[in-house]
């Protein structure tokens, strides 16, 4: 249980998909204008992530793993081809459901949700959980289970959204201040960034 | 047709300055940060990305008669995965040390943007020939922000490049002193700001 909830708390801080590992830059960066399209991807990347993280872990253990399958045979190379699969047609799952039960976030999200999957923060999650697998137990990041596997892709999940929920928020303010011209846009936004990942920095001390 | 006509020499020129994939288009920025600690590592991604790049956009534009329009993101991927997996064997095979120091980010050149941004908008309606010159092209745009990063990140952070330390010894004697905040993961983003600044102020119609 502690394990779990360090996990989970390191997840949204310290190992932050946006600043510590820089996953999923392209649709940060690109839908952070507004404070409401922001938290609506920031929710369905981390629907996602919920539900990829976990069934990859799965695979990872009973299929393509050392000595799993067929004695002898490590079947790890295989692993992009199988988790961007997977993450494909979970992507697909989840635009079929939204556009079913909530046609205004789908209409909202727009190209955005097929997007997700290619967001490197869905496949950099489950490429993390592969090498966090074979961590020692009583490393504070390892990922000895399914529901550790749950918690990280929560945590991470969550992470995420924060960090797009508070860019989004600084962008609008943004908007009246007075910037350089050739620094106006994407320049000054890449600085902001790099001084919110210093201030998430701090949290790197952080001991649980 | 002649091999570089006009249209295919743009297909080659365009991305490295005018319509650059990282700083003009904003696509694959997660690795252009994660990477540029040192320049070795940023010049093997900048390697990888440019041949992925290339030969995904001549497959794609090869088959792109037969790829039904509903799954084609998954033959996409499909493909990129397939020469991903390729690249990241061959480097764990002749170069260890870069592909561990690399870790997961070989993997993410799957989900690299430059890739689906290029397939997408340009090998599926485009010849071979031409797709694979705008995939070099793109490559190399990539590579170059990558260089400019890690060349400024490795220089100011640890006084070395490609590991052979370049600040004299006497400079460390008189108090000079290793910048330890270029190593750390945001001040990529502030380079990278600056070289989009940088950028934007000498091609003085982009902004």
């Amino acid at each position: 249980m502690e394990h779990l909830l360090s996990l989970f708390v390191r997840s949204i801080f310290v190992d932050n998909m946006i600043f510590a590992f820089f996953l999923g830059m392209c649709s940060y960066l690109a839908v952070s204008k507004t404070v409401k399209t922001a938290l609506g991807l920031g929710v369905a990347v981390t629907f996602v992530l919920l539900i990829t993280v976990p069934v990859d872990y799965l695979l990872q253990v009973y299929v393509l793993g050392p000595d799993c399958l067929v004695e002898g045979v490590d079947l790890s190379f295989l692993s992009f081809i199988l988790f961007i699969a997977v993450i494909a047609a979970m992507v697909q799952l989840v635009e079929m459901i939204v556009e079913r039960f909530s046609p205004s976030l789908y209409a909202a999200l727009g190209i955005f949700l097929p997007l997700i999957a290619v967001n490197c923060a869905i496949m950099g999650a489950s490429l993390f959980m592969q090498q966090r697998i074979t961590m020692p137990d009583t490393n504070s990041q390892a990922i000895t289970g399914i529901w550790d596997a749950v918690a990280y892709a929560l945590g991470s999940g969550i992470g995420w959204l924060l960090a797009i929920t508070c860019l989004a928020a600084i962008r609008e303010k943004m908007a009246y201040t007075d910037v350089p011209r050739p620094l106006q846009g994407l320049g000054i936004t890449f600085i902001t960034v790099g001084l919110m990942a210093m201030a998430f920095m701090c949290f790197s001390g952080l001991n649980l | 047709m002649s091999m570089f006509s006009k249209a295919n020499k743009e297909a080659l020129i365009n991305p490295l300055n005018l319509n650059n994939p990282v700083v003009m288009q904003v696509l694959g920025i997660c690795s252009a940060l994660a990477v540029t600690a040192k320049l070795e590592p940023a010049i093997v991604m900048g390697l990888s990305v440019t041949i992925i790049t290339a030969f995904s956009n001549l497959i794609i534009s090869i088959i792109r008669n037969s790829i039904p329009n509903r799954i084609r993101i998954i033959v996409q991927l499909v493909v990129v995965a397939a020469l991903v997996t390729i690249v990241s064997q061959v480097l764990k095979a002749f170069a260890y040390d870069v592909s561990v120091q690399l870790s997961v980010y070989v993997g993410l050149i799957i989900t690299n943007c430059i890739l689906m941004g290029r397939l997408e908008a340009f090998a599926m309606m485009n010849k071979p020939w031409p797709s694979f010159l705008d995939g070099i092209g793109n490559g190399i745009g990539y590579a170059i922000i990558l260089v400019i990063v890690g060349f400024f990140r490795e220089l100011l952070g640890s006084g070395t490049l490609l590991n052979m330390q370049v600040i004299p010894d006497w400079c460390y004697e008189h108090g000079y002193v290793n910048n330890g905040m270029m190593t750390m993961p945001a001040m990529s983003l502030i380079i990278v700001g600056c070289v989009i600044w940088a950028h934007r102020a000498y091609n003085k119609e982009l902004s």
